[in-house]
């Protein structure tokens, strides 16, 4: 099976909530869609569903239109963020349901039902109602139902968003694994890049309803074709420099000067955005080629093993991720250090014009 | 604080003391109603009970109410399920606009349309029927239905219908297996509602009615005969009119809050 969107629009009372997105997802692959919340992620995946129908373009199903099948004739499964079971059925009909509704026989059901119960370990769960499982147990039945049918296109929408971290990357784990072996196309919803980043596969970068990059996951995180995918796929956010060059040099609000050091010097005079990771700058000089900045501590946050320090670099809000616990007076200045083979440069139009190269692993 | 426990005792008292006077009355003879005041029945009788439950002109009431009531109930939950489900599920033109007028009917007193209804109903043949009264109380109960049922399935996330959807199930499908057990509480307090106000209600079901579908509470203010008031029976006629409510009040119980907020809890 393999799944392409061609062109589609949806507009809301005059607003594109999806806008010209094309896209084709192969038989077999994990594909995540990855953006902030309200970034076009459920519509688009309303509109594979079948649930909605696009304004404008198709959506083709191994090469046939399915735009305005209804939902019921194409072969889909589906599983929300919120854990959604039938309240009144027990889990064993929560699960059995696709089957009993396309009339399987009841041998083959109880067969499947077992099956698929012991997968998600809800084995000993079958007669309760949803109500009295526990988070994790209902979306495991909800992905179990999604599971049974043994569709063509299964849709997850954030769907451990609303779980406790431990059951998250236990799930997190076996997902992949559990449907993999469908040989469906599989697409995942998520807000976190940590989370695509883990998963793997291939990740469509969405932003305002619109695409901005689909590709490897891999790719995205270590090439972003815009500035918008590499903010997307950053978290802690993106620090961000806009320069512009001229006569060989290189200035920031026209007065900051920035020396032009690694791949500074080739770029033609124009406007620039510089980007870099967190974790790329600095709070100790760790080469001769850094670039020394003076900022103010704005927020010093400390998980145990690292500190993100929020400082104010003339005006610009700027992240440090630095290893072990630092925990600096608040308004105090400091001196940072910027990794210029670590920068990615975008034109005055956000496209790459820069990646730094990949950090060998030692 | 060791008296607090008067203060509902005391108020509960005074609110069943007329419901008692009622059940003291229609256990007494007439001449002990009309010589003496006595806290309970001097000579116990069920004599009074006895003519309802013998005489024709009296217990033909309790049948034509419970016609055109259950009649009236089921009309109502049925014309106002689907009516709820779109409310609640799909936006549409003047869809807020529309909810809020189904109330407004609500408003206005059941005396304005007692003679378009009579007119009408006369005109057609529906005169002295139970359908004319229960379609008539529809004009009260299906928008109330709506309000109420529209709030419970507001309760239940959208996403279960979708996921019925992708799962197979067609919809009616969907709305008679998965749907309406769902909110069954909120059918059960609507169909209540229903009930209650069709029961009690008098004037339209006095003005469309004469003799074949003549409601309990019509006859019980048309007794006074040549030979007075029947004090007995008119009460045991009362405590027999209040065991319907009571009964079905005690079946929706835990439900009614619910109801009440028109199922926005």
């Amino acid at each position: 099976m393999q799944l392409e969107l061609r062109n589609v629009s949806t507009k809301v009372g005059g607003e594109y909530h999806l806008k010209d997105i094309s896209l084709a997802f192969d038989a077999g692959t994990l594909n995540i869609l990855l953006g902030a919340t309200l970034s076009g992620k459920t519509s688009l995946m309303r509109l594979m569903a079948g649930l909605d129908q696009p304004t404008s373009g198709k959506v083709y199903v191994r090469g046939k239109d399915v735009t305005g099948v209804a939902v019921q004739k194409r072969n889909v499964a589906m599983v929300y963020q919120q854990f959604i079971n039938y309240p009144n059925l027990s889990v064993y009909e929560n699960i059995a349901s696709p089957l009993r509704i396309a009339k399987v026989g009841k041998k083959i059901i109880d067969e499947k039902v077992a099956k698929v119960s012991r997968l998600l370990k809800l084995d000993d769960l079958l007669r309760r109602k949803p109500q009295e499982l526990s988070g994790g147990q209902q979306q495991r039945t909800a992905l179990a139902r999604a599971l049974i049918k043994g569709a063509e296109l299964v849709l997850l929408d954030e769907p451990l968003a609303n779980l406790d971290y431990k059951l998250r990357e236990e799930l997190r784990e076996e997902l992949p694994r559990i449907f993999s072996e469908t040989g469906a196309v599989f697409v995942y919803a998520t807000t976190e890049p940590s989370e695509a980043l883990l998963l793997g596969g291939n990740t469509v970068s969405l932003h305002e309803g619109r695409v901005t990059q689909f590709g490897p996951t891999i790719d995205l995180f270590s090439k972003p074709a815009n500035l918008i995918t590499a903010r997307t796929l950053s978290d802690p956010p993106l620090n961000t420099l806009p320069v512009t060059k001229f006569n060989n040099r290189m200035l920031y609000k026209s007065h900051v000067e920035i020396p032009l050091l690694g791949r500074l010097p080739d770029l033609p005079d124009d406007d620039y955005s510089i980007a870099f990771r967190p974790h790329h700058l600095y709070l100790k000089r760790m080469s001769e080629a850094m670039i020394s900045v003076k900022a103010k501590v704005v927020v010093a946050e400390i998980t145990g093993s690292e500190s993100f320090i929020h400082i104010d670099v003339a005006g610009m809000r700027w992240v440090v991720l630095a290893r072990g616990i630092h925990d600096p007076d608040i308004d105090k200045t400091i001196e940072v250090f910027l990794d210029p083979s670590k920068f990615y440069i975008f034109d005055r139009n956000e496209q790459l014009v820069v990646a730094p190269e990949a950090t060998p692993i030692v | 604080m060791r008296w607090k426990w008067m203060i509902p005792t005391v108020y509960i008292f005074f609110l069943l003391v007329p419901i008692y006077w009622l059940l003291n009355m229609s256990l007494k003879t007439n001449s002990e109603i009309l010589s003496v005041f006595s806290l309970w029945p001097q000579n116990l009788t069920f004599d009074n009970y006895r003519v309802i439950f013998t005489d024709p002109s009296w217990y033909s009431g309790y049948i034509n109410s419970m016609i055109y009531v259950s009649m009236n109930v089921a009309i109502s939950v049925s014309c106002a399920l689907p009516a709820a489900y779109a409310f609640s599920r799909y936006s549409f033109v003047g869809d807020k606009h529309l909810f809020f007028w189904l109330l407004t009917n609500r408003m206005a007193p059941p005396a304005v349309f007692a003679l378009p209804f009579f007119q009408l109903y006369s005109s057609i043949g529906l005169f002295d029927t139970h359908i004319a009264v229960a379609l008539a109380h529809c004009l009260f109960n299906i928008p109330l239905s709506v309000w109420i049922l529209e709030g419970f399935m507001s309760g239940i996330p959208r996403e279960i219908d979708e996921t019925a959807f992708i799962d197979g199930y067609s919809w009616p499908h969907f709305f008679v297996k998965i749907f309406i057990p769902n909110i069954a509480s909120g059918i059960g307090v609507t169909a209540f509602f229903c009930f209650m106000f069709s029961w009690v209600e008098l004037l339209l079901a006095r003005t469309l009615t004469a003799v074949n579908a003549k409601p309990i509470s019509a006859i019980m203010t048309r007794t006074v005969s040549a030979s007075g008031l029947d004090w007995g029976v008119l009460a045991a006629a009362g405590i027999l009119t209040i065991l319907p409510g009571a009964l079905v009040i005690w079946f929706v119980r835990n439900h009614i809050a619910k109801g009440f907020a028109l199922g926005r809890v």
